[in-house]
């Protein structure tokens, strides 16, 4: 009995504290600790690739993509508002861009999920176009816009309509078929179908859809802005490389980095609140 | 307030197949009146509810409820089925006045008193993923009696629970149908819920689906599920069936005898 005593109290000890240290050790070291690791080590291979440059006296003169410059110009883009001058109008076409791809996929999917026939007949189809680089439309965009800036939004939108469609069009076919036949019996008509039972029950898929579609977005809208605008993070890019400014065009990098780590953080926060699956 | 149904010779043949799943199934049930309608698996007893609810058209002849005909779903007429299939998304008052919403009406005090008559005032903010299956199956219930329905279909709604759970919400339903004045159909395999809910207990018959006999249950509610007169019953059940359908019973008997079915029931499912 004596020997029991030490360890009971040192356990009671603990839990009058209310701290479990261990468990707030590991818990800081998985939510902290990785991910500032994952960062440090990114650098630091960054700043290997880019002492390897330097010290070679065929590509010295590509020394300034290294980080130390880079982040000094990024400071120094910061400040004086150069970043978002080149973010904000990528932002709003890269906005427009989803929009049209949330405006067209979603009623599509809703629909191809729903009518089976409507699946088979446009399978085939949508699977051949999905598989078309968005790039591949630049001409024909470039045609049918009188504008640059509709042009690329054309690119975004078509390369970022397709996870949305088909993401929408799962979560509309793995749905409980009694959802529809109980909504039906309790007197929904096809609008309240929609609005209270579809959407709400496919909100995950769709927003799961948009995060897959702002990747995509993301990257197609680098190489859209090599276009003939004169504004965006792609054309800041092209024009840091043709003025040799290669700090620039690697703080134009690290932004583009950034930005899409919150637009996919935003994707991640809205799939988790549309998220009706208890979690474990 | 409850409203008598007519069953006016139906008839059904889904498409692509040749044989009809039911034929000429005319019946009358009274305002007010509990059936139940037991028979084999696939002899057509769901299909014959859908109808009532109006989720299916029969191929021949019509459903009347109170002298309309059954053409399309109405909320006057609600089903519960054999999974709760709550909305998860919603809480479970959500879920109960779902029908409410539908219908542009908001009106608490009603699912206030529907919380309370199933028992779960205290859930009313609830995630429903979180119930009991028992309590998921009575958040099914409330949201089928909020519309103030004139029929309660039931498709084999406690299929899937223990069988305590089961015997307390068969009498508590059965209760619930009393004091609402529903007029209640039952599907189900189990003849002591028939005989436990049934003012009338029906047989079906299978190839093409056919109501081949009937049983009187003049018992009074709740039912004392062992009585003499509850297990009477059940006898004078079990030997119709086995004359009209088939030597052997539906499937439970009762809990201890279910078990005896269980490797036949094993075995169709592989």
């Amino acid at each position: 009995m004596s020997s029991a005593q030490p360890f009971s109290t040192t356990t009671f000890d603990i839990a009058e504290s209310g701290i479990d240290w261990k468990k707030f050790g590991s818990t800081l070291l998985s939510q902290v600790g990785y991910p500032i690791a994952g960062i440090v080590i990114l650098i630091s291979i960054w700043w290997l690739g880019g002492w390897a440059i330097a010290s070679n006296p065929d590509t010295e003169s590509f020394a300034d993509f290294a980080p130390a410059p880079a982040f000094s110009k990024l400071l120094e883009l910061f400040t004086n508002g150069y970043i978002w001058e080149a973010a904000i109008p990528s932002l709003e076409r890269i906005g427009l861009g989803l929009l049209w791809a949330v405006v067209i996929g979603v009623p599509v999917g809703v629909a191809v999920g729903l009518y089976s026939n409507l699946q088979k007949l446009t399978n085939i189809p949508f699977q051949l176009l999905r598989m078309i680089s968005p790039l591949a439309w630049m001409p024909i965009a470039v045609l049918a816009f009188s504008t640059w800036s509709g042009a690329i939004v054309f690119l975004i939108a078509i390369a970022a309509v397709w996870p949305i469609l088909f993401s929408t069009a799962q979560g509309v076919r793995r749905m409980d078929p009694l959802w529809f036949k109980i909504a039906k019996n309790l007197g929904a008509d096809s609008l309240k179908m929609l609005i209270k039972v579809i959407l709400p029950a496919i909100g995950q898929d769709i927003f799961a859809g948009i995060r897959l579609a702002v990747g995509v977005a993301w990257i197609v809208l680098v190489p859209a802005e090599y276009l003939g605008v004169t504004s965006g993070l792609g054309y800041a890019i092209n024009d840091a490389r043709d003025t040799l400014e290669y700090d620039t065009l690697a703080a134009m990098v690290v932004v583009i980095g950034v930005i899409g780590f919150f637009l996919d953080g935003i994707c991640v926060f809205l799939i988790k609140k549309f998220s009706w699956h208890q979690e474990g | 307030m409850s409203a008598n149904i007519n069953i006016d010779f139906i008839s059904h043949t889904f498409k692509g197949q040749e044989k009809p799943t039911l034929k000429d199934i005319a019946l009358n049930i009274a305002a007010g009146e509990r059936v139940a309608l037991i028979g084999r698996s696939g002899c057509g007893k769901s299909t014959l509810l859908h109808m009532l609810a109006g989720l299916l058209i029969p191929s021949e002849g019509c459903v009347r409820i109170k002298s309309h005909q059954v053409t399309k779903p109405s909320a006057k007429w609600n089903m519960m089925f054999q999974k709760p299939s709550l909305y998860p998304w919603m809480n479970v008052r959500k879920n109960i006045e779902l029908g409410l919403t539908f219908a542009g009406v908001k009106d608490p005090e009603k699912i206030d008193y529907l919380l309370d008559l199933v028992d779960l005032s205290d859930k009313a903010d609830a995630h429903v993923q979180s119930l009991s299956g028992g309590q998921q199956q009575r958040v099914a219930l409330a949201r089928s009696l909020a519309t103030s329905p004139e029929v309660l279909l039931l498709d084999e709604p406690f299929s899937a629970l223990d069988a305590f759970t089961r015997a307390s919400l068969q009498d508590e339903v059965a209760g619930i149908t009393e004091k609402e004045d529903l007029t209640m159909v039952l599907v189900t395999h189990d003849i002591d819920e028939a005989v436990a809910m049934g003012d009338r207990v029906l047989i079906m018959s299978a190839n093409p689906g056919s109501i081949v006999g009937e049983v009187k249950v003049d018992l009074p509610f709740p039912r004392e599920r062992s009585s003499s007169e509850f297990n009477l019953v059940k006898e004078q059940l079990m030997k119709t069936f086995e004359s009209l359908v088939g030597d052997s019973a539906p499937v439970n008997i009762s809990p201890i005898e279910s078990h005896a079915t269980e490797p036949e029931d094993k075995a169709d499912a592989a």
